[in-house]
Order: structure tokens, then sequence, then C-alpha cells
């Protein structure tokens, strides 16, 4: 009898000796959460009802930030900015990206030459390569135009003409496909050789491999991709803003977007509001806005994706 | 998917196929024919990786050219004269050896508290059962995907009411406690790796009496190579790139990193550009010789963590 009652006794404290030892393995990011994220969403959202400029003590404007945001042009601009961006780009980045990574799959000599100087662009620093494009594009002495003499095509402004400057962040955009490449690449080389096998016995030429062992395979990778890649270019601004302040004619520290604010992205605009105009308080309902309009979009996305990502049993992200 | 009769027809196709391709095959062997396949790719993929270079080649020229060279056009491809008087000029314009302490000291400190937190709770939600700990990884997965520009002017807001702004603090608090995007995604890549180490190898270890900060250190880390150095790589590239954090927390000129410092060659009506890409360049290389020395572990690390749902 006590044997079993210290066994049951024994298994109980380890149960919860373990529970303490898993809250405490897992404090830093409990801590954190509550501290970096939790915390300050709590304030944004308390501010997003005020007009606070952080020197003076709030005032409660109650739903005026929000109205106001019905009514500004400059959000409509950059709202508008940062759908066409992400529109365009998370598409066209997909695609490429992948192409890549079919290609950085051969099995060919060089192929880890190859890998490294596609991934290399995408860690030269925001910063450099954004100014390193400023000047690629530069209107008077920039590649950009020699290489359009190459084909004998009249040169362009770049940057400074409202319609090609957010095709030309896309474009450089496109430049830094290393990391979604290097994800992309992982999920092929995880494709187990055995489906391939199977597939070959069964008849499938290379396409019929593809469309029926590889997309289906790496699905949740091109989910985890498109979703993380819709987040990010929603989120873009360290190019914009060095682009705008350097190669737009912007003062120089805090970027205006560009001509006729073509390159006004969202963040950079919340940026501005917050810590130019010093509008926290509408700086955060910006934030929530942004939030929520993220929100949506990946809820839609986790709603369409059960048509088409393929899970192996029921493991889901 | 295909139904039996589409399946059946294929499978007949394909002995068609392969009997017609019969007689080629004493010709055709599949040698050659990996040998041209090979030759189609790189024929696709040299133009390309030349595209690719090409910026960087540009960056790095500008930089060896004088200045009256940079403005010409059409541009000079070979810069002539060569002038790497540039980079001890633009190295001594500015206290760029400062910089390049203060970035340093931002990487390294925030990359080993990243290393250690994240393999520390990656351990957690991989190898311990709690009630509430599948609930917590949702908070992790939550965080990844929730937009950082939300907590910008609120985070700034109470670092400042802390007396934290222009400090470190608010950049590498969050990289110890990781809150933040990054430090979430970390986490998820090492819960992902250790969810593939064997449990026996735990067990073993609980036999011999080791607790569980021991195997975390003894068993899980030597053999989490891969992952330690794909967070390491990310978690380098990422700060020393870092614009955004510096620029909204770091104010004073002895302070700054070398990624906002580059901004100060550029001027209201003249940009300093052999300068600035000196040190654009001079950016590059640790960024580059990092990549190159880890890679091996790199693409392991990141196969093995299993965002592919596997």
């Amino acid at each position: 009898m006590s044997t079993i009652a210290t066994k049951l006794l024994g298994q109980r404290t380890r149960r919860w000796r373990e529970t303490i030892t898993g809250y405490l393995f897992t404090s830093p990011f409990l801590v954190g959460f509550l501290w970096f994220t939790a915390i300050p969403m709590a304030i944004a959202f308390y501010l997003a009802f005020t007009k606070y400029n952080i020197i003076k003590p709030a005032e409660w404007v109650g739903l005026g930030n929000f109205m106001r945001l019905t009514q500004d042009e400059r959000l409509r601009i950059a709202l508008f900015n940062t759908a066409f961006y992400a529109g365009i780009s998370v598409p066209l980045y997909l695609v490429t990206s992948f192409l890549a990574s079919l290609a950085m799959n051969l099995k060919i000599k060089g192929i880890r030459w190859y890998r490294t100087i596609f991934y290399l662009p995408s860690v030269t620093p925001a910063v450099a390569s954004a100014m390193l494009w400023v000047w690629i594009f530069n209107p008077q002495w920039g590649m950009a135009n020699s290489a359009l003499d190459l084909f004998g095509i009249r040169h362009q402004d770049w940057l400074l003409d409202p319609h090609l400057a957010k095709p030309c962040l896309i474009f450089m955009g496109l430049w830094g496909l290393g990391p979604t490449m290097v994800i992309f690449l992982a999920g092929l080389q995880g494709v187990p050789e055995s489906l391939y096998e199977a597939a070959m016995i069964d008849g499938a030429g290379t396409w019929g491999r593809f469309w029926n062992v590889t997309v289906p395979i790496i699905s949740p990778v091109i989910f985890f991709n498109l979703i993380m890649g819709i987040i990010g270019s929603f989120q873009i601004f360290t190019t914009a803003f060095v682009m705008t302040a350097a190669g737009a004619g912007g003062s120089r520290s805090y970027g205006v977007g560009g001509i006729q604010d073509c390159l006004l992205f969202y963040v950079l605009y919340l940026y501005q509001q917050g810590f130019y105009f010093h509008h926290m308080g509408y700086a955060s309902a910006m934030g929530w806005l942004l939030l929520t309009i993220i929100l949506i979009l990946t809820i839609i996305q986790f709603r369409l994706q059960e048509r088409w990502v393929y899970y192996e049993a029921e493991r889901r992200l | 998917m295909p139904t039996d009769t589409e399946a059946r027809a294929r499978r007949v196709v394909a002995r068609e196929v392969t009997e017609r391709r019969g007689w080629l095959s004493s010709v055709w062997t599949t040698r050659t024919r990996s040998v041209i396949k090979e030759l189609v790719a790189h024929l696709f993929l040299i133009p390309i990786s030349i595209t690719m270079v090409i910026p960087l080649y540009w960056l790095f020229t500008t930089s060896l050219k004088p200045k009256g060279m940079v403005f010409t056009y059409p541009p000079q491809w070979i810069p002539n004269p060569i002038r790497w008087e540039n980079y001890p000029e633009a190295l001594t314009i500015l206290p760029f050896h400062l910089f390049f302490k203060n970035s340093m000291v931002y990487c390294v400190t925030i990359l080993i508290g990243q290393v250690l937190v994240s393999t520390l709770v990656g351990y957690g939600f991989a190898r311990l059962r709690f009630p509430g700990r599948d609930l917590i990884f949702w908070l992790v997965l939550i965080r990844m995907m929730l937009p950082g520009a939300v907590t910008m002017v609120p985070s700034y807001v109470m670092f400042s009411k802390m007396g934290w702004v222009n400090t470190l603090l608010p950049l590498v608090v969050p990289g110890w406690l990781p809150g933040l995007y990054s430090g979430s995604f970390y986490i998820f890549l090492c819960r992902q790796f250790f969810m593939g180490i064997p449990l026996e190898l735990d067990d073993a270890a609980k036999i011999d009496g080791a607790g569980h900060i021991r195997i975390w250190w003894q068993i899980i880390l030597p053999l989490s190579k891969p992952v330690i150095a794909t967070v390491a790589i990310f978690s380098f590239i990422t700060h020393w790139n870092d614009f955004m954090g510096p620029l909204i927390y770091l104010h004073d000129v002895e302070r700054q990193t070398l990624a906002l410092s580059i901004l100060t060659f550029q001027g209201a009506h003249d940009t300093e550009w052999h300068w600035l890409m000196a040190v654009s360049s001079l950016m590059v290389v640790p960024v580059i010789i990092l990549f190159f020395s880890a890679q091996r572990y790199f693409l392991q690390g990141i196969s093995m963590t299993g965002i592919t749902g596997r």
C-alpha cells in the first residue's frame, strides 16, 4: 500500500517538477513577450485614443485619431503604395525564388558557388544596398541608364519618376531573394527520393513529377514563404527610407516619401508621424490599423491553405 | 489525385516511350545526356550569376575611384586610376573605429543571448511536458507573424520613460528576452530541430542522473551545431545590418552603428559616393566571411529544422 502511495506521490512531484522546469525554460520568452510585445501593444491601444507627443501628458481624444485615419489623404497614398508593392512583389519573389531554388537543387559542378552568389546580395546591409541602387538608378551617372544605351532606349529618371520608382524598388528587392530561396531549397532537399522513384515507375515525366510530387510536398514551405512575404512586404521601411532621403530629393534624416509621395509606404509614414511630427497617438492608431490589415490577410491565407497546402499526417503549423 | 485509369494509361505511355527510346540509348547514353543537361544549366546560371554580382562589383569599384571619376558618363567599368586612399580617408573623416566597435558590441552581445536563450526555450518546448506548453508555443508563432511596426512607437515611449533611449539596452535586452520577431523565429527553428533528436539520448542521460540544464548543455547543444550556426548567422547578419533600431534609439553620434553611419556621407546636395561605397564595402566583408565559413552548417540547419512541415 505504502509503496504505491509513494510511487504515486513520486510521480506527482516529478510531474510538478517538470512543470516548473518547463516554465523556467520558457520564461525568457514569456517575460520578453509580456514586456516587449504585450505591454507595448496595450500602450499603443491606449495611445490610439489620445493626443500624445511624449513631452506633454496624453490627452484623451476618443475616436479622433480613427476619424482622422479615414480622412488622411497621405495615408490613402501610403496604403495604395504598400498594397501595390506587396501585390506585385510577393508573387514575383515567390515564383523567382522558387525557380532559383529549383536551379540550386541541381546536382551540377560548382553548385555551391552558384548558391553563394545567389545568396550574397541578401547579406548586403539594407542601407548599403539601398544607397547602391540609388547610385545605380542615378539619372545622370547611373549604370541603369548606361544599360539602356545598349538597347538604344532613351534615358529614364528611375526613382525620380513617380511611375517608375515603385517598379525600381520591386526590381531591386528581387536581388535579395536569397533567404526565401534557401528556405525553398531546404524544402526541396527534404522531398524523399522514394516518392520520385514511385512516380517514375508510374510513368510520370519531369513535369508530372514536379506537379504531383514536388509541389504538393513542399506546399507548406510555399505557404510559409507566402505568409512571411506578405507580412514582410507590408513593413518595407529601410530601403524606402534611404531611397527617399537620398535618391528622390527628400530631407536627409526624415524620408518624405519621394516625388509626389510615390515611395511613401505605410511604415515610413507611420515613422514620420511618430518620430518626426511626434503624433504618437495617431501613429499608434496607424499601428493598430496595420495590424488589423495584416491579420485579415493572414487569416484569409490560412483559410485558403486548406485548398492547396498538403500536410502529411495531421501536423499543421 | 490521378484516377486508376489515368495512372494505368500513364504507365502504358511510359512503357512505349522507353521502348521507342531503346535504339537511342546506345548512342544517347545517360552520361552524355547529363553532360548536356549540365551545360544547359550553366548556360542559364552563368549570366544570371553575373547579373547578381554586377551591383556588388559596382559597389566595390566605385569605392576605388577618385571623386572626379565617379561622376562620368558613360560610367567607368574599371577604375583608372585605382585610388585606395579612399579607404583611409573615409575611415578617418568619421570616428569609424567607434562605429565599428558599437556595431560589434551590439551584434556580439545579442548573438550570444539569442543563441543561448533560443536553444534554452526551444529545449523547453521540445523536451519537457507541462500544462500550457502548446499555448505558449502558439504565442511564439503569433509573435512571428506580428508586424513589428505596431510596437514601434509605444516601445519607444516605454523605453524613453525607463530612460533607456540613447543606450544599447532597448536593442539588446529584447534579444536576451526574446519578445520580438527575430527571437521568436529562432526559438521556432531550435524547437523544430530538437524535435528531431532522439529522446533516448535524454533518457540515457537521465539514468546517469543528469538534470535538464545538463542535458541541454551536454547532449542537445553539441548535437545541434547546424541550427546553432543558422541562428548565429541570421542573428549576426540581422543586427549588423539593422537600421531601424539604431535609427530610433541611438541619437548621439558617438553611439551610432555602422549601418547608421553610412548615411552621414549623404549630404543634402552632394553625396560623397566614393567614401560611402568604401565604408559599405567594408561593411559587407565580415558578413561574407561569416557566411562562407559557416555555410556548411547553414543549409543543413534550415533543412533539418523542418519549416517544411515534416
